[in-house]
């Protein structure tokens, strides 16, 4: 079953980045920017832990979960060191992602010549 | 030809697109990513016995992996031509704007044209990202405790 809402959320929030793109000036750049504030917000009142527990690995694929562990990685950190937490912790959770696509794509930049 | 006269004549000649197969083709590639997700998610769990937190994250760095490399192949621009939405907003879309960016200016050196072009694209993501995280953290701090 999990799977099935796998699929439906991660194509619904496709279908709402396809919809702007379509209907907007706006670039995939400017897509992927609002989701990821648009999953902070979600998460300021605790919605997408729960579409988390609904869609499991759905809803972590979308780049709107970016946001969402940013911020659980700063009030992770928050509930020790009080609001100096919210600066020290914000990176706990996404640092994996981020460093990875760093690497990854630093060193795939030094052994492939680019398609055109 | 006055301004009016000739919007109208841009506005007959650009190509129209269909939105309603776009938005089809999005949702279903959109969702087929996720699916895959779950599977790998499931797949790490049982195979290394760990819990799935841990197994999220394993499943992030894969289709990072994926992403950068599929771009390297040049696959990935068909697709994202064909599918559009449907991978730029998963986390593939990520690596694909990484990978590209870095791949782009790399003729112009190490520094100064892979370390300062690589977060082009995807620096925007990152600094939004943090921004709006710090803005909507510090509110449910603060109204909720955390």
């Amino acid at each position: 079953m999990i799977y099935v809402n796998a699929f439906l959320f991660c194509g619904f929030v496709c279908l709402l980045g396809q919809i702007i793109l379509d209907n907007t000036k706006l670039t995939p750049g400017h897509v992927t920017t609002i989701f990821v504030c648009l999953g902070a917000a979600l998460d300021a009142f605790g919605i997408y832990d729960k579409i988390i527990l609904w869609a499991g690995g759905g809803a972590l694929v979308p780049i709107t979960s970016f946001g969402h562990s940013l911020i659980h990685g700063a009030l992770q950190k928050a509930a020790d060191f009080g609001v100096m937490g919210l600066l020290m912790g914000m990176f706990d959770l996404t640092s994996a992602g981020i460093i990875s696509a760093i690497v990854f794509s630093f060193f795939l930049s030094l052994l492939f010549q680019p398609k055109d | 030809m006055d301004k009016n006269k000739y919007g109208d004549l841009v506005k007959r000649h650009t190509p129209k697109e269909n939105r309603l197969y776009n938005g089809m083709l999005a949702f279903i590639t959109g969702g087929l990513v996720g699916v895959i997700g779950q599977l790998l998610m499931d797949f790490y769990s049982y195979q290394f016995h760990i819990p799935a937190t841990e197994a999220s994250g394993m499943m992030i760095i894969t289709l990072i992996f994926v992403g950068c490399l599929l771009t390297c192949f040049g696959f990935f621009d068909k697709w994202v031509n064909f599918a559009k939405a449907g991978l730029i907003v998963p986390i593939t879309g990520f690596a694909h704007a990484m990978m590209s960016a870095a791949l782009e200016y790399r003729k112009e050196g190490m520094v100064t044209g892979i370390g300062a072009n690589m977060l082009k694209l995807a620096g925007s993501v990152i600094i939004f990202g943090v921004v709006s995280a710090y803005v909507f953290g510090f509110i449910r701090f603060m109204i909720f405790g955390g």
